[in-house]
């Protein structure tokens, strides 16, 4: 023992191929226990396939996983009780209700049947407990099967796209739902399309694209990182794309048919220049995002 | 409750809320059931009906006889009549000790069996007039042969080829559906060994088979069919067993190869239909040729058929369920084998 603690995951420089694609294409990340780790990219970046490596559903063609310190391939099952895995398209049993799905699902992993209640109450649907699972509205089967793969308390949890299909008041509670976890010593992997989702969420995030990891970091670090300009956005006719073009610390600025969009690296002074100007009616701050850092490390707008 | 528990109570609750296939398991193979019993519950009288004429010693010696049923006509010609339309195979006219048979030319069989009886009658008679006494005797004495009511015969044959429905679309399409929704990757990916999730679906199976057993007798023991079971009738249980294990590693070697429920439901019954038919469940094999009859072998469903038939209506015991047991074991292995082979977890 070198009496540092074993990262929950380790991939190194895992590769796989369908045919001629590369659907892995040498992927390498540590996830601490306890962490809150996102993985992003396009749809085809290849998130779900090297989810489902690490978590032992798929075998990579070539690299390492270490998942808790074993290896979770060929099928480990003293990894099992330790995992939660809800897969990108839900599994269920069928013509089973919400509560007897959770029932099945927990009984797999020696979980008491009281347990089925707590899970749909965690994930707000003990109203829907005796509805069968395919009466269920996209989102709540969604919903439904997070509580599955977090019905025996695993350790690590992985969710491929769990916010997908969810309205935003869901959202916000799974939110809630996954914070609390992780504030119970849990790890989270977890995917998604949704950039800004992820840099509330996740403590850090690797963003993928074409098989490939492009960057890897602190969501805050990577925007800093980027040194992108703010953009001030004012309603249209309140200033000419001369003026603002005039203000000091203002880089350029540009007019469409509602707006005029100023852009700067020094936003403070440019505020108060526009405070002076008496021009903050309807005036929105956008700072850089993860969708900035993807278009600078991809060229291409990041579309979902 | 254990994970065996649990996946057998799930997928017991599947199958009673699904209400197709309750109907194809239950309702359909005891439609066929109902009908054919109703069909064949009262073979007709097996007497051949002719037509008479006159009166005398000859006719009442031909009722005696007791195998001919008569029909009193007043005059010849009526009676003629009617073996010209078709409706009498033939007509005995006793005038004095004239005795004349008109029989249609059609009926060969019914007219040979017509002239040897009232033939047999005559020279009997002719023997007593003459004071001769007979040198060759004949006894006859009737045995119980092997030919069975038709609802003995229906109800083993209709028995087996339910629970071979049932056997191979239960583990077809529970495949197929829990791969196509991802259940089997999921369970994959839970502690739970691969022959517990199999036994508690062979279980199901299993169960599913012996209601069917029950279902099916009871109804076939109704009044109105009127089946009769033999001495050792429960060592059909041991059959229903192994019978349900060949059809369901049929349906495993079916759900692998088969990506949709639609597929898996179009094989199941490419498979079971001419199995069903060529195994003896509606019409005894015997009468088939030899080729077809060799070619029934190959198939489970005929080797459990026999076996049902001898231990639920023909009373034999417990050494007619060797050679069945056996071949159904065999079959159940290497089938097993093969799907186990074959299987994917995932498309
Ligand atoms: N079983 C498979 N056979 C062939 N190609 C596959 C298979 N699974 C994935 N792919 C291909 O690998 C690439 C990566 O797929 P993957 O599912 O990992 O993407 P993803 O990032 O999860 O996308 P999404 O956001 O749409 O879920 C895709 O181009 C996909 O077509
Ligand atoms: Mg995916």
């Amino acid at each position: 023992m070198t009496g540092a603690r074993i990262p929950a995951v380790v991939a190194a420089d895992i590769r796989k191929s369908y045919g001629e694609l590369k659907a892995v294409d040498g992927v390498s990340f540590t996830v601490a226990e306890g962490e809150f780790f996102g993985i992003l990219g396009p749809n085809g970046a290849g998130k779900t396939t090297t989810l489902e490596i690490v978590e032992g559903l798929r075998k990579a063609d070539t690299g390492q996983v270490t998942l808790l310190g074993e290896n979770p391939w060929p099928r480990n099952p003293k990894l099992l009780p330790r995992i939660g895995v809800q897969l990108q398209a839900s599994s269920f049993f069928e013509k089973l209700t919400a509560r007897e799905q959770l029932q099945t699902f927990g009984s797999l992993y020696g979980v008491s049947r009281q347990r089925a209640d707590e899970m749909l109450e965690l994930v707000g649907l003990l109203d829907k407990a005796d509805v069968q699972e395919n009466k269920l509205s996209g989102g709540q089967r969604q919903r439904l099967s997070i509580a599955c793969a977090l019905v025996h308390d695993p350790d690590i949890v992985f969710l491929d796209e769990p916010t997908a299909a969810l309205d935003p008041q869901a959202r916000r509670n799974l939110w809630d739902v996954l914070r609390a976890i992780q504030a119970r010593g849990k790890t989270i992997v977890y995917t998604t399309h949704y950039l800004d989702e992820a840099e509330i969420l996740c403590d850090r995030v690797a963003i993928m694209d074409r098989g490939r990891i492009l960057a890897m970091d602190a969501p805050a670090t990577l925007v800093r990182g980027l040194d992108a300009p703010t953009h001030v956005v004012l309603q249209k006719g309140l200033l000419t794309r001369e003026a603002a073009r005039g203000i000091t610390g203002v880089e350029d600025a540009q007019e469409d048919e509602v707006s005029l969009t100023i852009s700067t690296r020094k936003p403070a002074p440019v505020l108060s220049a526009l405070a002076e100007r008496g021009t903050l009616d309807g005036l929105q701050v956008r700072t850089a995002t993860l969708e900035d850092v993807f278009l600078d490390l991809t060229g291409r707008e990041y579309r979902a | 409750m254990t994970a065996f528990r649990s996946l057998s109570t799930a997928m017991i609750k599947g199958f009673l809320r699904d209400r197709m296939t309750l109907f194809f398991v239950f309702l359909f193979p005891l439609m066929f059931l109902v009908v054919f019993g109703l069909l064949f519950s009262d073979p007709g009288s097996d007497k051949t009906k002719i037509g008479t004429v006159g009166d005398g010693p000859v006719l009442s010696a031909l009722e005696q006889t007791g195998a001919l049923e008569l029909e009193k006509y007043g005059d010849s010609a009526t009676a003629r009549q009617k073996v010209n339309d078709g409706d009498l195979p033939a007509v005995v006219v006793v005038d004095g000790d004239q005795v004349e048979v008109v029989f249609a030319a059609s009926d060969q069989v019914a007219a040979g069996t017509v002239i040897g009886i009232v033939s047999g009658v005559v020279d009997k008679m002719n023997l007593t007039a003459a004071g001769v006494p007979p040198r060759f005797t004949v006894e006859a004495t009737s045995v119980e042969d092997a030919s069975l009511k038709p609802i003995q015969y229906l109800t083993p044959g209709i028995l087996s080829w339910a629970i071979s429905i049932s056997g191979v679309f239960g583990s077809a399409l529970t495949m197929v559906s829990w791969r196509k929704k991802q259940v089997l990757r999921r369970i994959r990916l839970a502690p739970v060994s691969t022959t517990t999730v199999l036994t508690s679906r062979v279980l199901v199976s299993v169960g599913t088979a012996v209601a069917q057993g029950i279902v099916f007798v009871a109804v076939a023991m109704l009044p109105l069919f009127g089946l009769q079971l033999t001495g050792q009738w429960y060592l059909a249980l041991p059959l229903l067993v192994l019978g349900t294990m060949a059809f369901f590693a049929i349906g495993m070697l079916v759900g692998a190869f088969c990506k949709t429920e639609e597929a898996a439901s179009g094989a199941a019954n490419l498979i079971i239909m001419p199995m069903a038919f060529l195994s003896g469940t509606f019409f005894p094999v015997e009468n088939a040729p030899a080729w077809l009859q060799a070619v029934s072998n190959a198939f489970p469903l005929r080797h459990m058929n026999d076996g049902m038939l001898d231990v639920l209506v023909r009373g034999k015991g417990i050494e007619a369920l060797l050679l069945p047991s056996a071949v159904l074991i065999a079959f159940t292995l290497t089938i097993g084998f093969i799907a186990a082979r074959v299987f994917r977890w995932e498309d």
